[in-house]
C-alpha cells in the first residue's frame, strides 16, 4: 500500500530528500509516518481482537487488562479499531492524493505549457472548485453517491485538484519563459522531451511539498465527514471513532482522545514534512542578521577626536562632516564591511559630487548619513556630524525630525520610491503637514507649486495620479519636488539620473542645479558619471572598494586627477560619450504623464 | 472604478450560473429511488410512481432544471420531499445563525492577525516565534479537534461554558456571547495563524522596498510608515488569503455547528443529507455559493479600493 506520505518520501529528488534527513525534525516526522503506515499495512498481525467484534458486557472497559486501550460503547477494543481505521483513513487519503495530482498535474501542465483557451477554461473551473467549501460539496455528494469513503475521497480528490492546477500552472509558466527552455525549443527538441526533460523536474519538488498538504486535508475531511456520522457505520474509521466517543464523552472521555491523538498526529506530521521540504528547497534560514555593534573603545576616541575637530574648525563650518566612516554588515561569523574608511565635508550651498563605481559603497555612505542603513548593517567606526553633532548620538525621534525636515532625500530609481498605493498628492502633502505643520489646503496649493517648479506640465492632474499612472521622468520630479518641500539645508541625491533617458537626464540636473541655488541647500552628488560631477559640483570626492581615494576641488581634480582610479574614471567618460548618442536616439521617447 | 464594479459582479453571476448547473445536474442525473424510501419498502409499484410523478420526478431532467432556474431567479428554490417545506425558507431560517458565526469568526480573524503579523514583522522575537508554530500546529490540527478538546476541558471539566446549545441573540445577548465563543475560538486558532502569517510575510517585504525609506527620509514618523503605508500594501495579499479562508470557516462551521449542536446550515445539511432530501442540499449549495461569492466581491472591491492598480487588471 502506498499511502500518502509515501511519495513525499520515495520519489523527491535526492538532494531535497538527503536535506530532508539532515533535517532532525523532518527525520523524526518521516520515521513518524513511516511507523503509521506500517500499523496500517501489519493491523491484522498487530491487534489481538476484531475490530467489529464486541458484546456489551464488555462495553467501556477502561485501558489496560485484556483491552490495551480500552473498549468502546459496544465493546469492540479500540486499539484494533484505531490499527484498522488507518488503513481506510490512510488509503483514502491516498486515492484523494492520486485524483487531484492526475487531474491537477495534467491540466496544469497544459495550461502552463500551452496557454490559450485551455487555461482560461482551467483557470476558471479551478476557481469554482475553489468557491465552494469541500465540506458542503461532500454533503451534497452524499446524498447522491451514499456513506462511501471512497467516492468522498475521489470526489474530495478533484476538488483538491484545483490547487495542485493552480500550482502547477504557475510553476509551468515561470520555467516556459526561462531562457533554457527556449534554448531547448530553438535546438529543435520535441514538446514533450522539453516537458520531461525539464518541466517536470522543476515541477516535481513543488507538486510533492502540495502532495503533503493535501493528504493532511484529505485526512481531516475524511475524519470529519465520518465524525459528522455520515461515514460508512460498518468499517471502522478515525472519524467514526471520534463519533462513537463523541457520543459517550460524559461516560468515557479518553474514547474521543485516541482517535484525536491519531489524526492530529499524521496530520502534524505531514504538514511537518511540507514544511521541511519546503524549507529545504528554499534554504530559507530565516533568521535576521543583526547590525554589528561599533567597537566601544573606537568610538569613545573618535568622539573625542571629533569634538576637537568641530571646535578647531574655521568660519565655514561644514553643515555635514564624515570622518573615518565604516559600515559593516553581520554576516554569518562576523562582520563583512562594504565601508572602510570615508571622510566627506559638506559646508552650505556647496555641491559635493561623491563618485566612484557601482559596489564602491557610495550608497551605504549616504544611507548612513540618513541612518537608513538597511537591515544587518551598521555604523562600526568613525561618525556622521552634523552641525558637530554625532547623529549615532541622536534619539530616534530627534533623527525623524530633522529627516525631511533639514537632510533631504532623492533617490536612484524614481518608479519604485514612491507608494504605490497613494496618490503622488498624498505622498507630497503627507511630510508638508507633519514637518511645517501645514494644513490640508495649505500643503495642497504649496504641493502644486512644488510641482510647477520641478517642470511638471499639469500639477493638478499630477496630484491625483498614482505613482503607475506617470512616467519615470515624472516620478523623479515628484520626488525632487518631496524632497525640497520643506527646503533642506542638505540634499541627498543618489543618482538622481540614472534611471532616465537621456534628454530628461539633463532636464533633472537643471532643475537640481537652480533649486540648489535658490534654496542654498549643501548637495551631495552620487553618480557614477564624471560628466554630471562637472556639471554641477564644486568639489569632489572619489570613492573605490570602500574607501575615498582622492577629494578636492573639481577643477583641480579634472585637471590634475591624483590617484591612478580617477584617471581612469575619465579614460571611461571618453568611451560613454562615443555610445551615447546611439542611446539618445533609442531612449529618447516617453515623457510626461501617459 | 464602476467598470471594474460591474466585470466583477458579471463574472460573480457567471460562477454562480456554472456552479448551480454542474451542481443540479450532478445531484440529479444520479437520482436515488427516493420515491420509494418515502414510502418505505412495503409499499407497491403504483404508489411509488404515483408519488413520484407527485414530485415532479417522471418529467425530463433538463424540464425540470428550467423550472427550477425559474423558480430560483424569483427566490423559490422548491420545497423538501420530506417536510414539504419550501427550501428557501429551510434554508433562511438556519443561515442567519451560521452567518452570525462565520462573520464574526472573520472579523475576529482579520483583526487579530493583522495586530499580530505586524508585530512579528516589526518586533520579531517571541511573537513571530509563537505565531509560527501556532501557524503550523494550526494548519495541521482540524479545527474540529481544537472543539472537541475545548468541550472536554473548558465545558465539561471545568464547566465554565455550556458544553452544547445555542441561545438567540434576541432572548439573551449575553447567552449567546457564551454559547458561541468556544465555537469562534475553535475556528478561528488556525485562520488567525494562517492570515496573520502572511500579514507578516507581506509587511516583511514591504519594509524591504524602496519607497519605504524614501518615506523614512521625509521624516514621516514610524508608526505612520509601518502601520499607514506598509500595511495598506500588504493588505491585498492578506485579504487574496481571508477571502479563501471565508470559504473554509463555512466548511469548518459545518462540523463545529455539530459538536455545538448549534441550529444552523451545518445541521441542516447533515441531516437532510442522510435523508436524501436532494431540494434541500441543493439549496444550501446555492445558497453558500451566493454568500461566497458576495464576500469574495466585497473583498475584490476592498482590493481595487487599497490597491490602485487591481483596479486596471
Amino acid at each position: 500500500m502506498s499511502a500518502a506520505p509515501d511519495p513525499a518520501a520515495s520519489s523527491a529528488p535526492p538532494s531535497l530528500a538527503r536535506r530532508l534527513l539532515h533535517d532532525r525534525l523532518g527525520l523524526v516526522v518521516l520515521v513518524t509516518l513511516v511507523v503509521v503506515v506500517l500499523a496500517a499495512v501489519l493491523a491484522p498481525l498487530l491487534a489481538s481482537y476484531d475490530p467489529g467484534q464486541g458484546g456489551l458486557l464488555d462495553a467501556l472497559a477502561g485501558p489496560g487488562g485484556d483491552h490495551l486501550l480500552g473498549t468502546d460503547g459496544v465493546g469492540r477494543d479500540v486499539l484494533a479499531r484505531l490499527l484498522f481505521g488507518s488503513r481506510i483513513s490512510l488509503l483514502g487519503a491516498a486515492l484523494a492524493v492520486v485524483v487531484a495530482v492526475v487531474i491537477g498535474g495534467v491540466s496544469g501542465l497544459v495550461a502552463g505549457y500551452v496557454g490559450g483557451w485551455f487555461d482560461g477554461l482551467g483557470t476558471w473551473g479551478a476557481s469554482i472548485l475553489m468557491a465552494l467549501p469541500g465540506m458542503i460539496v461532500l454533503l451534497a455528494a452524499r446524498s447522491v453517491v451514499g456513506p462511501s469513503t471512497w467516492w468522498a475521497m475521489a470526489i474530495f480528490g478533484v476538488i483538491l485538484s484545483a490547487s495542485v492546477f493552480r500550482l502547477v500552472r504557475g510553476t509551468v509558466q515561470a520555467v516556459r519563459g526561462e531562457l533554457y527552455v527556449d534554448a531547448a525549443r530553438v535546438a529543435g527538441l520535441s514538446d514533450l522531451r522539453i516537458i520531461f526533460r525539464h518541466v517536470l523536474r522543476v515541477v516535481r519538488a513543488p507538486v510533492i511539498i502540495q502532495v503533503a498538504s493535501i493528504a493532511s486535508v484529505a485526512i481531516t475531511i475524511q475524519a470529519g465527514l465520518e465524525f459528522l456520522g455520515l461515514g460508512d457505520p460498518t468499517v471502522p474509521t478515525w472519524g467514526g471513532m471520534l463519533n462513537d466517543g463523541f457520543k459517550k464523552i460524559y461516560q468515557e472521555p479518553l474514547l474521543v482522545l485516541w482517535p484525536s491523538l491519531m489524526i492530529a498526529l499524521v496530520c502534524l506530521a505531514l504538514t511537518l514534512v511540507a514544511n521541511s521540504l519546503r524549507d529545504a528547497l528554499e534554504n530559507s534560514a530565516s533568521t535576521q542578521p543583526k547590525a554589528p555593534p561599533m567597537d566601544a573603545a573606537a568610538r569613545a576616541a573618535t568622539v573625542a577626536a571629533a569634538a576637537a575637530t568641530a571646535a578647531a574648525a574655521d568660519g565655514g563650518t561644514p553643515i555635514l562632516r564624515v570622518e573615518g566612516l565604516r559600515i559593516g554588515y553581520g554576516v554569518p561569523g562576523g562582520v563583512s564591511e562594504v565601508v572602510r574608511g570615508v571622510d566627506l565635508e559638506v559646508r552650505a550651498g556647496e555641491v559635493l559630487g561623491l563618485i566612484g563605481e557601482s559596489g564602491s559603497g557610495k550608497t551605504q555612505t549616504v544611507f548612513a548619513i540618513m541612518r537608513l542603513l538597511p537591515v544587518g548593517g551598521g555604523i562600526v567606526g568613525g561618525h556622521v556630524l552634523w552641525h558637530g553633532e554625532d547623529l549615532a548620538r541622536f534619539s530616534d525621534a530627534r533623527m525623524t525630525g530633522l529627516r525631511g525636515r533639514r537632510i533631504a532625500y532623492i533617490p536612484q530609481e524614481p518608479m519604485s520610491n514612491l507608494d504605490p498605493s497613494f496618490t503622488i498628492g498624498h505622498q507630497l502633502v503627507e511630510p508638508m503637514r507633519h514637518h511645517l505643520g501645514l494644513s490640508r489646503k495649505a500643503a495642497h496649493t504649496r504641493a502644486l507649486e512644488l510641482l510647477a517648479r520641478v517642470g511638471i506640465p499639469d500639477p493638478p492632474r499630477t496630484m491625483k495620479a498614482y505613482p503607475h499612472e506617470v512616467s519615470g521622468g515624472m516620478a523623479q520630479r515628484v520626488l525632487i519636488a518631496g524632497a525640497i518641500s520643506c527646503e533642506p539645508e542638505l540634499l541627498i541625491a543618489d543618482e538622481p539620473t540614472t534611471a532616465l533617458d537621456v534628454t530628461v537626464q539633463a532636464e533633472i540636473l537643471e532643475i537640481l542645479r537652480s533649486l540648489q541655488q535658490d534654496l542654498h541647500m549643501g548637495v551631495v552628488l552620487v553618480t557614477h558619471d564624471f560628466g554630471v560631477v562637472a556639471d554641477v559640483a564644486d568639489r569632489v570626492a572619489v570613492m573605490q572598494e570602500g574607501v575615498v581615494v582622492e577629494t578636492g576641488d573639481v577643477r583641480e581634480v579634472f585637471r590634475a586627477p591624483q590617484h591612478p582610479y580617477t584617471r581612469q574614471l575619465f579614460d571611461a567618460i571618453l568611451t560613454e560619450e562615443d555610445i551615447r548618442p546611439a542611446y539618445a536616439l533609442a531612449g529618447a521617447v516617453e515623457e510626461g504623464p501617459r | 472604478m464602476l467598470r471594474f464594479l460591474a466585470r466583477r459582479v458579471a463574472s460573480g453571476l457567471a460562477m454562480l450560473v456554472a456552479i448551480s448547473t454542474v451542481a443540479y445536474l450532478l445531484i440529479y442525473l444520479a437520482g436515488t429511488d427516493i420515491a420509494r424510501n418515502l414510502l418505505g419498502q412495503n409499499a407497491s409499484e403504483e404508489a411509488v410512481a404515483a408519488r413520484a410523478a407527485e414530485l415532479g420526478l417522471d418529467r425530463p431532467l433538463l424540464e425540470r432544471f428550467i423550472d427550477w432556474v425559474s423558480g430560483a431567479v424569483r427566490g423559490d428554490l422548491g420545497t423538501s420531499w420530506f417536510s414539504g417545506a419550501p427550501v428557501t425558507d429551510l434554508v433562511t431560517s438556519r443561515l442567519g445563525v451560521t452567518l452570525s458565526l462565520v462573520v464574526l469568526s472573520t472579523l475576529l480573524v482579520a483583526v487579530i492577525a493583522t495586530v499580530v503579523g505586524v508585530l512579528a514583522a516589526v518586533r520579531r522575537g517571541w511573537v513571530d516565534r509563537v505565531l509560527q508554530v501556532v501557524s503550523l500546529v494550526g494548519a495541521a490540527i482540524p479545527n474540529y479537534l481544537v472543539a472537541l478538546l475545548l468541550v472536554t476541558i473548558l465545558a465539561i471539566q471545568l464547566q465554565w461554558f455550556e458544553p452544547t446549545g445555542y441561545v438567540r441573540p434576541e432572548v439573551s445577548l449575553s447567552g449567546w456571547a457564551m454559547s458561541i465563543t468556544l465555537p469562534v475560538v475553535a475556528l478561528i486558532i488556525s485562520a488567525i495563524a494562517a492570515v496573520a502569517q502572511q500579514v507578516r510575510g507581506s509587511m516583511i517585504d514591504g519594509l524591504r522596498q524602496d519607497y519605504v525609506r524614501t518615506l523614512r527620509s521625509r521624516g514621516l514618523p514610524e508608526w505612520r510608515v509601518i502601520y499607514l503605508h506598509v500595511l495598506r500594501n500588504a493588505a491585498g495579499p492578506a485579504l487574496s488569503v481571508l477571502a479563501l479562508l471565508f470559504v473554509g470557516l463555512l466548511g469548518g462551521a459545518v462540523v463545529i455547528e455539530q459538536v455545538f449542536a448549534i441550529p444552523g446550515l451545518g445541521s441542516l445539511s447533515v441531516s437532510t443529507t442522510t435523508q436524501g432530501d436532494v431540494p434541500v442540499i441543493m439549496g444550501v449549495v446555492v445558497v453558500v455559493a451566493i454568500i461566497v461569492l458576495i464576500v469574495n466581491l466585497a473583498i475584490d472591491l476592498l482590493q481595487g479600493w487599497l490597491n490602485p492598480k487591481a483596479r486596471l487588471s
